[in-house]
């Protein structure tokens, strides 16, 4: 065979010729070419971490400190996004908000959907009994309101960001679990699957080498969802007065702080904790959306 | 298979029983309890609070006070409220209709907007219709459901001076007053129910348009809109499905806030309510409900899968 190489297959040479640093600058550049909207994604998630990391020296004023004296001003030349009730500048309490939405977003759907994906995993490989009390497990788990065990969690433990952050992990668990099973039951299946195990490879070898990397698309974009449904769920919680509690700057606990009670005096209450949420929990889902188009081999369009 | 539905149907009591537990044990683990909460900072005796407890129940050991209340659940009596003193069945009849008919309204337009949509986002990949579809759907998911329905409120209030009816009127009292009230709440909470199964109807019919079998029908010239609709959107319904069925949870907890929002008495805004106030014996009867409805969902699910594929066999 001496045809010669395709532009295609040259590029996937080079790039295999690579040093680490150099595919993964590769991968990106391809990644923001190809997919505009999933860059997009990405440029808000970093804007919003760096937002967060540099609150202390952006932030115009202290997000704690009240001003009765300068209390519901409107947006304007003092105060850009205008004041609350307590006239606390909203503008440095959506800044330092993005601290408590990262850092609850981040830590719950992370371990959330990794103990998903192994119970996921273990529920489809090895069937029978197993699958039988991780199956009823979940269903026990899924069957929970969410906010019955988020609020019952927050009332045991005291309230606290620590504990919005165990009450969110819980409902992501079976909801990956639930996704990576059905799509992990389809690997099981397959004829490599058999082969493996005739060659005489271990369970946990195949469930980790054989059957984790064929789910991981999907545990992937659970992940990446749960990222902004966990803020989401964040910030329901607080609204309903049930989450981080005062005087934590929360996107979720501004809304509840004044947005309904002073609907039409001051709107613009319940308008930029809202833009807040709503651009970041769609940064995290345009950049998964995208994310999941490029790993999806399947998915890429020849 | 009849075996098989037996035998799920069985599966559902130890999943209910389990539910029932893990309420038990979660509520007991608050601190304090209704009646320490009731007197909270008043100088009470404490002979008082020792005889309300021992009236409530309360004194009993917690394995006692556990087999009582599953006692009374296999006889279907809820208990009493801690908090009024009403029977929660009462209670609950109070407010179950509205909440049903906002879940039901709401589960409808959701998927009458999602499948229609996401079917035609994947068949029009990468066109502007597509990213139209897919930033309608994004949307949905990234705004939350209460502060959308804030939004609505504000907008509703601006342009028509319309407000929150602060009552309710039932669907057969006044049919027209009643769906003016609840169609706002079920728009903000139904938006967001389609926007996620739009998005995996979208993603599964891509993966599904890729298959063999999809070119075999194309190529011995079938329809395009029986392509579409006969092969591709019927076998990508089951994780359409599964994704429908888990959002019931979300839809509940899209109601709880929705309900808080539209100032509508309904059970979420109870359950937050009986929470806050410690009523253990309101919690635990309407997380047992909501539980027993989401168990049936999902066995209806389970069944439903083999209906549409029929690789699935149970035995």
């Amino acid at each position: 065979m001496t045809r010669p190489l395709s532009d295609d297959e040259i590029a996937r040479l080079r790039f295999l010729e690579d040093t680490r640093t150099k595919r993964w600058t590769t991968a990106v550049r391809t990644f923001i070419r190809q997919r505009p909207l999933g860059a997009a994604g990405g440029a808000i998630i970093i804007g919003m971490i760096l937002v967060a990391a540099l609150a202390d020296v952006i932030a115009p004023y202290d997000p704690q400190a009240s001003d009765f004296a300068a209390a519901l001003q409107a947006p304007g030349a003092g105060h850009l996004l205008g004041t609350d009730s307590f006239g606390r500048d909203i503008l440095s309490r959506i800044i330092y908000g993005a601290r408590t939405a990262l850092l609850v977003g981040f830590t719950s759907s992370l371990v959330g959907s990794t103990i998903g994906l192994i119970f996921g995993v273990m529920s489809a490989y090895f069937g029978g009994k197993i699958e039988q009390v991780i199956e009823r497990l979940m269903d026990i788990l899924i069957s929970f309101p969410l906010i019955v065990i988020a609020i019952a969690v927050v009332a045991a433990l005291g309230p606290g960001t620590g504990n919005v952050i165990v009450a969110i992990t819980f409902p992501v668990i079976p909801r990956v679990a639930r996704v990576v099973r059905s799509s992990a039951l389809s690997v099981v299946s397959m004829p490599y699957i058999e082969s493996a195990r005739s060659v005489g490879a271990g369970a946990v070898r195949i469930m980790f080498r054989h059957i984790v990397p064929n789910v991981f698309a999907a545990y992937l974009i659970m992940l990446t969802a749960f990222l902004g449904q966990a803020i989401l769920l964040e910030a329901s919680l607080s609204f309903l007065g049930l989450g981080v509690a005062e005087p934590v700057p929360a996107w979720g606990l501004m809304l509840r702080g004044a947005g309904m009670q002073f609907l039409e005096r001051a709107p613009w209450l319940a308008i930029s904790p809202g833009i807040a949420i709503s651009l970041a929990v769609f940064g995290f889902n345009l950049f998964g959306d995208s994310l999941r188009d490029a790993l999806d081999p399947r998915l890429r369009t020849a | 298979m009849q075996r098989y539905v037996f035998r799920r149907l069985l599966l559902m009591i130890p999943t209910l029983i389990g539910v029932a537990v893990l309420t038990f044990v979660i509520m007991r683990l608050v601190p304090g309890d209704v009646v320490a909460l009731r007197y909270a900072g008043a100088p009470v005796p404490q002979e008082i609070i020792d005889q309300e407890r021992r009236a409530l129940g309360l004194d009993k050991p917690i394995h006692e006070q556990f087999i009582d209340w599953m006692g009374d659940l296999a006889r279907f009596d809820l208990g009493t409220s801690l908090w009024t003193g009403q029977p929660v069945v009462d209670e609950v009849k109070l407010r179950v209709g509205l909440t049903l008919e906002l879940a039901v309204l709401a589960a409808l337009l959701g998927i009458a907007l999602a499948i229609p949509l996401g079917v035609m986002a994947a068949v029009k990949q990468d066109t502007w219709i597509d990213y139209a579809i897919r930033v309608f759907s994004i949307g949905g998911i990234a705004m939350p459901s209460f502060w959308i329905g804030i939004l609505l409120i504000l907008l509703l209030l601006t342009t028509f001076q319309w407000s929150p009816p602060l009552t309710f009127t039932p669907f057969l009292e006044d049919p027209l007053a009643n769906l003016s009230q609840l169609i706002w709440p079920a728009l903000t909470v139904g938006y967001r129910y389609s926007a996620v199964a739009m998005r995996m109807t979208r993603s599964a019919v891509l993966e599904v348009l890729r298959e063999d079998y999809v070119r075999t029908a194309r190529a011995k010239g079938v329809k395009e809109t029986r392509v579409i609709v006969g092969h591709a959107l019927r076998n990508s319904l089951l994780p359409v499905v599964t994704v429908i069925s888990l959002e019931f949870a979300f839809l509940i907890g899209g109601l709880v806030v929705t309900e808080q929002v539209f100032n509508l008495n309904g059970l979420g805004r109870l359950l937050v309510l009986a929470v806050e106030q410690r009523d253990y014996t309101l919690v635990q009867a309407l997380v047992v409900l909501m539980a027993g409805v989401f168990v049936v969902v999902n066995f209806l699910v389970d069944m439903f899968y083999v209906v549409l594929d029929p690789r699935i066999r149970y035995s």
